[in-house]
């Protein structure tokens, strides 16, 4: 166990490194001049080579990496150009909001996907199992951008249950909070519930399939505990790991989601930073996301030995 | 045997036996299968529309007409017009073609750029293996999405540069996937052979490991299609594809969804053409 987890560390320094150069060579693919971008309108030769200097964009390029992953290491991610704040601080404020959005989504997606994967494969070949396959393959191949306006047509529109837009802390009113997030978390769990569903559903029907099931129905249990209690928590492992590996999806969707909803969260600053040309920031964020989305992965693999005992040895 | 025993009537001969082509017997194959077909006509009909776009629109897709602006659906207009008097109908099927371009572009390019690679790292294996397999990782670390966009952005908005940050950000699954074959392949017998009979590497690679590794591939392939008319209509719908006043999908429902309160037959129009 010990050496896996050793292992599996020292696979991620390398990953790490690649992912710090992709983002360091982003800022490479801006045409023209970064330091004459930066000046803006104001053209002064001296200001621009004072940024030059400034940012060692004078340097050669892998001095100019040293200098830049030297800033990151030190918690040092740069400055943002519009709002003159550290990237950290902002990408501190907002991770938050994404983070209440994203575990409200895993939840949604969790209590859809599973049950409708239970039903789909306790129920095989019924109109149960059709019914929650069409909506496992709707929930893939409807995007996020669509469903959300839909939403916010019905239920702030016509109806008037829920704000439009908008973001109240959960700190603040929790009543309200929920209101402002229950729809984009729904549009963005709704996203994962197909995967969820589709796994759950050939992961039970393995599991219903096995000898300790049929050893669990022959001693008499009731059915009802026969499929929750002995195939569920079994079919269950792969599914809940898949959760962390689909968190990837849940960042790319909050892009647009919070873009959608007005909230601001993550997704809302790299699109805000995109548009105000913010490069600092939007590395910023690739970086903390990516840097995530490595640590989900790697306790996803943790986890999954942890509860598998076959693999622990 | 197989022949004496057709011959003896052990075995009933089918009807098409031998006198089938594998084109006819993929037709036949294909016509038997309800779903499969039906996706290929509404393939075929989303082909069409985007490749006669010009021809069978009602109306010039970026002509505003200020009499009719953000109109309900009418015999004139048969999805209604937008915010500037331009007809939906006809903005749906021009906007067909930047999506259909996008799906065809991106995969072109990450297949340009992920087969050559994938196949390096499979067949050469060591060093070449590990750096490029680390480089994947860490493209495959970075949200497909959040990849995309930070590279438009840093390309610069255009239809163009959607593509190629799209297609960009798709190559690790076709370096993966690729190395993964070729290293399933290689092994082969019919490959020791090539080798035995001294075929040099190039020849080994394209003449005998290539054809094998293609059909994942092409699977692979139209998978990511979808994956990318998808992210072009999201990153359209930010505002970093296709720019106004071409249409397409994403960013003709971004400017339709500051009319929300407005008219509903507008957004269906094209929402559920985008999913």
């Amino acid at each position: 166990m010990l050496t896996f987890l050793g292992r599996r560390l020292l696979q991620v320094v390398p990953t790490l490194f690649f992912v710090s150069i992709i983002i360091f060579s982003l800022q490479q693919l801006l045409p023209g001049d970064p330091a004459l971008i930066m000046a803006g309108e104001d053209r002064d030769p001296q200001v621009i080579a004072q940024i030059r200097q400034q940012y060692h964009l004078d340097r050669p390029l892998h001095v100019q990496y040293v200098y830049w992953i030297r800033g990151v290491l030190s918690g040092n991610l740069g400055e943002s150009m519009r709002i003159k704040q550290p990237v950290l601080e902002l990408i501190r404020d907002k991770l938050p909001v994404t983070i209440q959005l994203a575990s409200m989504a895993i939840v949604i997606a969790l209590l859809i996907g599973v049950s409708a994967g239970v039903v789909s494969a306790v129920k095989k070949d019924t109109v149960w199992d059709y019914g929650a396959n069409v909506f496992a393959l709707w929930g893939i191949s409807t995007p996020n951008f669509w469903l959300g306006i839909m939403l916010i047509f019905l239920f702030s529109v016509k109806l008037g249950w829920l704000p439009a837009s908008g973001y109240v802390r959960l700190g603040e009113d929790w009543r309200a909070s929920l209101a402002a997030t229950i729809m984009p978390a729904f549009v963005l769990g709704n996203a994962i519930a197909g995967v969820l569903m589709r796994h759950t559903r050939s992961a039970m029907l393995q599991v219903l399939d096995s000898d300790y099931v049929r050893t669990a129905r022959a001693k008499g249990l009731l059915e009802r505990s026969v499929i929750l209690k002995h195939a569920m928590r079994n079919a269950l492992t792969p599914v809940i790991t898949l959760g962390a590996i689909e968190f990837g999806t849940l960042l790319s969707g909050a892009v647009l989601t919070e873009q959608i909803f007005s909230i601001p969260g993550f997704g809302k600053l790299i699109v805000d930073a995109v548009f105000n040309r913010d490069y600092a920031v939007v590395q910023g964020v690739v970086l903390v996301t990516a840097t995530t989305y490595i640590v989900l992965n790697l306790i996803a693999d943790v986890a999954y030995i942890m509860v598998n005992p076959r693999l622990r040895s | 045997m197989a022949d004496a025993a057709v011959s003896t009537g052990l075995i009933a001969k089918p009807a098409d036996w031998g006198a089938e082509s594998p084109s006819a017997r993929t037709l036949r194959r294909l016509l038997r299968r309800k779903g499969a077909l039906l996706g290929l006509l509404v393939i075929a009909l989303f082909v069409a529309v985007a490749v006669l776009a010009p021809l069978i629109a009602p109306y010039d897709p970026t002509a505003q007409t200020w009499t009719a602006v953000r109109k309900p659906p009418s015999l004139a207009h048969w999805l209604g017009t937008d915010d500037v008097g331009r007809d939906i109908l006809s903005r749906v099927m021009f906007g067909a073609r930047a999506s259909l371009l996008a799906g065809v572009v991106s995969v072109a390019i990450a297949i340009a750029i992920g087969l050559p690679a994938g196949m390096l790292a499979g067949y050469l294996g060591g060093f070449i293996d590990a750096l490029l397999s680390r480089m994947t990782d860490a493209m495959l670390a970075c949200p497909f999405l959040i990849l995309a966009i930070a590279l438009a952005a840093f390309l610069g908005p255009s239809l163009t540069n959607a593509m190629i940050a799209i297609g960009i950000s798709t190559t690790p699954i076709f370096v993966r996937l690729t190395r993964g074959q070729v290293m399933a392949v290689k092994v082969e017998d019919y490959v020791e052979a090539a080798r035995a009979v001294g075929n040099p590497h190039w020849r080994i690679v394209l003449v005998h490991v290539l054809p094998n590794i293609l059909p994942t591939l092409i699977v692979q392939a139209t998978l990511s299609m979808a994956g990318a008319i998808i992210a072009e209509a999201a990153l359209s719908f930010l505002g970093l594809g296709q720019q106004p006043p071409a249409p397409s999908w994403g960013s003709m429902l971004n400017s339709a969804q500051r009319f929300l309160v407005t008219s509903l037959g507008w957004r269906c129009g094209r929402g559920s053409r985008s999913s």
